[in-house]
C-alpha cells in the first residue's frame, strides 16, 4: 500500500537528478554556443585520415 | 592553370598572378598562407569551402603593446603560471573552413595546446603554454594565417563580461514543475471517487503544493519587481494583473487544499509562468556577433606607440596619453586623439567617422582628428588633447547616451493592461458585491477566481511571440534589431531622416564625368598609365574608371605632392591634378571635386566626381513618401544638391554642412514637434543622432564590422527593402491588436463561468493553455503569412535584374 510512497519519491528523485543535470549544463556554457559543435562534429573524420600523413612532416614543422 | 580567381581568397589575381603547386595566388600575402598550411598539412582548409582564406595584412610591430603585462592581464581570462587562456575577437570568421583551421591550430604551432571557435561570437579561445610562448606570438600567428584579432580600447575598459543565465533557469524551472503538477493533478479531472484516489489525494496536492513554491518564489521574481516597479511609477503595466493573478492562484489553490475545499489550481499556476517564460525567452533573440551598444572606444586600439624623448619608442596605453606627446602611427592604425602632424606623408581615411572612404592627404603641420585612419606609411604627430577630450569622443558626453531609450516608451501590451486591469478590478469586486447580498458563502470564491482566469496570459503571449517571429523574419532579410521593441517603435515612425555620405550613397563606387575636347587614344593610353603610377585616391577611383588600356611603360613620371602627377613618354607629356597645375587660371567656384588635364601643355578638360546613389534609391524614396517626411542630414557640402533634387521626390528635405551635434539638435527639435524619427545613418559622426532617434538604424556594408550603437543595423544592400520591413512592422502592430481580440474572448467565456462561481480548477486547467497556445498558433500563421508576402515580391523582382 504504502509503495506508491516509495514509487513517487523515486520517480521524483530521478526527475529531479536530470533537472540538477539540465542545470548544470546551462551553467557550465554547453547551451551557450549552439552552432560551433555541429560545424566541429563534422570534421572529425577528416582528423583522422590525416594522422598518418602527418606523423612523416611533424618533425620538420613544429617550428612555425 | 588558367584559373583567374585566387586559390586562397577568391580575389581575381588577374594577370599578376602567383603561381605555386600549379594554382594562382593574388598576392605574396595569400601565397604564404597557402605555404603554411600545405607544409602543416591542413589543406584540407581548401576542401571545406572553396577560397575561404583572407588576406593577410602587415602586421609588422602593430602587437607591441601585447608584451605589456598590464594590458595581457586585462586579455588573459586564465592564468596559472604555466599556461594562459584568452579569447579573441576575430570578425573575419565567416564559414567551415574558418572553424577548422582556428581549431587546429595546434598543429602550426605546439606551444598553442587547444583552441576553440565560438562561430556564433565569432571569438576563439586559446589555450597556450605561457613559459615558452605569449598572447603577442599567438596573435602574430593568427594574423599571419589571415585571422588577425580585433583588439580594441574596449577590451581594456569592460573586463570580462557576464552571461545571464537566469531566464532559462527560470523557465527550466516552471517547465519542470509544470510537467509534474500536471501529472499529480491529472486523476483529480476525473473525480471518479475511487478509494485509492481519496486516500492520496492529500499527498499529491501538497506535492504540487511544493512544487509550485520555486515556481512562486524563483520563476515568478521579474513579473513581482516589474509590477512594483509600475506600481510606484503609478502606471498599471502588464504585470500588475500577472502578478496579481499568480499571488491570488498561490493562495487561493493553498486555502483549498488547506481546508480540503477542492484540488487547487497548482497545474494551472505552473502552466501559465511556463507560457510566459517561453514568451520572454522566445522574444529575446539577440545577435551574439552584433553588438548595438557600441562607442568609440570598441573602435580605438588599446595602446598606441609613443616616441620618448631619446628617440626610443614604447607602447603606452591610449588612456595615459598627454598633451604633448610624441606617437607614432603606423599604416592601418587609428589616429586615437586630436593632434599634429609631425613627420611624414599622412592619408588619413576618416570612414570611420564620417562614412566617407576616400582618403584625406595631410601635410605636417595639419591638424589630425581622432578617429582617422593612417593609409599610406608611418607618421609622427603630436598629442593636443587626451581621448575623452578629442572632438569626437566629446560628442559621447552629450545627455543622449546616458538615457535608456526603453524607458521613455510605452508598449502597446502595456497600454491595453491599462484599461484591462481596472475592467478586471471592477468585474471582481462587482460580481463580490452581487454574492455578498446573494451567498455570501461564494463572495470570497467568486473574487478569486474572476482574478485567476483574467490574468492576461494569453495577453502578454500576444506581443513576445508576435514580435519575435517578426524579429527573426527580419533577420532572415539581414535586417537585425536590437530587442522586439524596436518593431514597435518603427510601426510609430512619421519621419525619416538619412544621412548622405556611406548611406545613400555608395561607398565602394563613385562616378565621373568629363567635360571638355575629346582625347586622342594615344592620349587616353598615356592617361592611364600615368595614373597606374599614383597612389592618389582620387588616381585609383579614375584609373578604375577608365577602359582597360595597354600597359607602357612611362619615361618619366614625377608626383607633385597637393598639386598633381605628371607622366612623359616619347614627345608626349600629360598633366593630371588641380586646375593652377595643369594650368588653367580660369576656374569657376565648383563644390564638386574635380581632376583636370592637360597634354602637351595645352588644356583638354576634366573629369568631375560624384557620389554614387546606390541604385533602387529613388523607388524607395518614391514609395516612403506617401507615408512619410523624409529628409537627408548631410556633413558635405552643396555639392550634390542639384544631382540629389532630380533623384529624390519634390519635398524631400536636403540640408548640408551640419555637424554631429547639428543632426541630433535637428532630431530633437523634430521631437519637440511631435514626429516620431528614423534616422539611418553608418558612421560614427551619426551616433549623436541614431541614439537621439527614436528609432536609429545603423547601415552597414559589412555586419560583421562596426557600426556606432544603434536599435537596429541594417545590411546596405538591403537599403531599398526598407520601406517592406516599415510596413511589415506595421502588420505585425496589426497582429498584435487581433491577437488582443481573440484573448478578451477567451476572458470573456472564462469570467462568465467565475462570476456565476462555477470556475472549477479542470476549467481553469482547460481554457489557459488553450488561450496561451492558440494564440501562439495564431501569431506564428499570421506573421509568416504577412512576411510571405513580402518574400514573394523580392524573390520574384530578383531574377528580373
Amino acid at each position: 500500500m504504502s509503495v506508491i510512497y516509495l514509487l513517487l519519491s523515486l520517480s521524483i528523485l530521478v526527475a529531479v537528478i536530470f533537472f540538477v543535470a539540465f542545470i548544470m549544463a546551462v551553467k557550465n556554457g554547453q547551451y551557450d554556443d549552439s552552432y560551433t559543435p555541429s560545424v566541429r562534429m563534422l570534421f572529425e573524420d577528416e582528423l583522422v585520415k590525416e594522422k598518418p600523413k602527418k606523423e612523416k612532416t611533424s618533425k620538420l614543422t613544429n617550428q612555425e | 592553370m588558367g584559373s583567374s580567381t585566387c586559390f586562397h581568397c577568391g580575389d581575381p589575381s588577374g594577370s599578376s598572378a602567383l603561381f605555386y603547386d600549379d594554382k594562382a595566388f593574388c598576392c605574396q600575402g595569400c601565397k604564404t598562407v597557402y605555404e603554411i598550411f600545405s607544409e602543416n598539412d591542413l589543406t584540407c582548409y581548401y576542401d571545406l569551402q572553396s577560397a575561404p582564406g583572407i588576406t593577410p595584412k602587415d602586421v609588422q610591430g602593430k602587437y607591441d603593446f601585447l608584451g605589456q603585462q598590464k594590458i595581457i592581464d586585462k586579455l588573459v581570462e586564465f592564468d596559472d603560471a604555466k599556461s594562459q587562456i584568452a579569447t579573441l575577437f576575430i570578425p573575419q570568421i565567416h564559414c567551415s573552413s574558418c572553424i577548422w583551421i582556428l581549431e587546429n591550430l595546434k598543429k602550426l604551432n605546439s606551444q598553442i595546446s587547444s583552441s576553440q571557435v565560438d562561430f556564433g561570437k565569432k571569438t576563439v579561445r586559446i589555450q597556450f603554454n605561457s613559459q615558452s610562448y605569449s598572447l603577442k606570438e599567438a596573435v602574430i600567428l593568427l594574423s599571419s594565417i589571415g585571422y588577425e584579432p580585433y583588439i580594441s580600447l574596449e577590451d581594456f575598459s569592460t573586463g570580462k563580461s557576464h552571461v545571464n543565465r537566469s531566464l532559462i533557469y527560470k523557465l527550466a524551472i516552471a517547465g519542470f514543475a509544470f510537467g509534474n503538477v500536471m501529472f499529480l493533478s491529472f486523476p483529480e479531472y476525473f473525480e471518479v471517487g475511487e478509494y485509492w484516489l481519496e486516500e492520496y489525494k492529500h499527498f499529491f496536492r501538497w506535492l504540487m503544493f511544493a512544487f509550485s513554491l520555486p515556481v512562486v518564489f524563483y520563476s515568478s521574481q521579474d513579473y513581482f519587481t516589474s509590477a512594483y516597479k509600475g506600481l510606484r511609477a503609478k502606471t498599471l503595466n502588464i504585470d500588475v494583473p500577472i502578478a496579481l493573478g499568480i499571488i491570488v492562484l498561490f493562495l487561493r489553490s493553498t486555502v483549498d487544499i488547506m481546508f480540503d475545499y477542492g484540488s487547487g489550481f497548482f497545474d494551472s499556476l505552473t502552466g501559465l509562468l511556463f507560457f510566459l517564460l517561453l514568451g520572454k525567452f522566445f522574444q529575446q533573440r539577440t545577435y551574439s556577433f552584433l553588438s548595438f551598444e557600441r562607442d568609440y572606444k570598441s573602435y580605438f586600439p588599446i595602446a598606441i606607440t609613443k616616441i620618448l624623448k631619446n628617440g626610443g619608442e614604447e607602447p603606452i596605453q591610449v588612456y595615459d596619453i598627454k598633451k604633448g606627446d610624441r606617437l607614432l602611427i603606423r599604416n592601418e592604425e587609428l589616429i586615437p586623439v586630436d593632434g599634429i602632424l609631425i613627420k611624414g606623408k599622412a592619408r588619413i581615411d576618416y570612414s570611420f567617422v564620417t562614412g566617407e572612404s576616400d582618403a584625406v592627404s595631410k601635410k605636417s603641420g595639419d591638424k589630425l582628428f581622432a578617429g582617422g585612419k593612417q593609409s599610406s606609411g608611418s607618421i609622427e604627430m603630436e598629442a593636443l588633447k587626451s581621448v575623452e577630450q578629442s572632438y569626437l569622443t566629446q560628442l559621447w558626453s552629450n545627455d543622449v547616451f546616458n538615457k535608456v531609450k526603453e524607458d521613455s516608451f510605452t508598449t502597446l501590451t502595456n497600454l491595453i493592461s491599462k484599461r484591462f486591469t481596472i475592467i478586471v478590478l471592477s468585474i471582481a469586486f462587482i460580481s463580490t458585491a452581487f454574492w455578498l447580498f446573494v451567498d455570501s458563502s461564494k463572495a470570497l470564491n467568486v473574487f478569486t477566481s474572476v482574478l485567476i482566469i483574467a490574468c492576461p496570459c494569453a495577453i502578454a503571449l500576444a506581443a513576445p511571440f508576435t514580435l519575435g517571429n517578426i524579429l527573426r523574419i527580419f533577420g532572415r532579410h539581414k535586417f537585425y534589431l536590437k530587442n522586439a521593441t524596436v518593431i514597435e517603435q518603427l510601426a510609430a515612425i512619421d519621419t525619416i531622416i538619412f544621412d548622405k555620405t556611406g548611406t545613400i550613397t555608395s561607398n565602394k563606387e563613385s562616378t565621373a564625368t568629363y567635360e571638355g575636347n575629346a582625347l586622342s587614344l594615344s592620349e587616353e593610353v598615356l592617361l592611364k598609365n600615368t595614373l597606374r603610377g599614383s597612389n592618389h585616391p582620387l588616381s585609383r577611383t579614375l584609373y578604375a574608371l577608365l577602359d582597360e588600356n595597354d600597359i607602357i611603360t612611362l619615361d618619366e613620371f614625377e608626383e607633385h605632392v597637393g598639386q598633381g602627377i605628371q607622366g612623359f613618354h616619347q614627345q608626349d607629356s600629360m598633366k593630371i591634378g588641380s586646375a593652377n597645375f595643369v594650368g588653367k587660371t580660369k576656374t569657376f567656384a565648383v563644390l564638386n571635386t574635380s581632376v583636370h588635364i592637360s597634354a602637351n601643355n595645352t588644356y583638354k578638360g576634366k573629369f568631375t566626381f560624384y557620389n554614387s546613389y546606390r541604385s533602387g534609391l529613388s523607388q524607395l524614396f518614391n514609395n516612403l513618401k506617401k507615408q512619410y517626411d523624409l529628409a537627408i542630414l548631410s556633413g558635405d557640402n552643396e555639392g550634390e544638391m542639384e544631382n540629389l533634387k532630380k533623384l529624390l521626390p519634390a519635398r524631400t528635405k536636403l540640408l548640408f554642412n551640419q555637424k554631429p551635434d547639428d543632426k541630433l539638435e535637428y532630431i530633437k527639435h523634430h521631437q519637440t514637434e511631435g514626429a516620431k524619427v528614423l534616422m539611418i545613418g553608418d558612421g560614427l559622426n551619426d551616433a549623436g543622432a541614431l541614439a537621439q532617434s527614436n528609432v536609429g538604424i545603423a547601415l552597414s556594408e559589412n555586419v560583421n564590422v562596426f557600426s556606432p550603437a544603434c536599435d537596429a543595423i541594417l545590411d546596405a544592400e538591403k537599403l531599398n527593402n526598407l520601406s517592406d520591413f516599415m510596413k511589415l512592422s506595421k502588420s505585425a502592430i496589426k497582429i498584435v491588436k487581433w491577437s488582443f481580440v481573440l484573448s478578451f474572448m477567451y476572458n470573456v467565456v472564462g469570467v462568465s463561468f467565475a462570476v456565476t462561481g462555477r470556475l472549477e480548477p479542470v476549467v481553469a486547467a482547460i481554457l489557459m493553455p488553450l488561450s496561451s497556445i492558440s494564440i501562439v498558433v495564431f501569431t506564428t500563421i499570421a506573421t509568416n503569412w504577412t512576411s510571405r508576402k513580402l518574400k514573394k515580391k523580392h524573390s520574384s523582382i530578383l531574377p528580373s535584374i
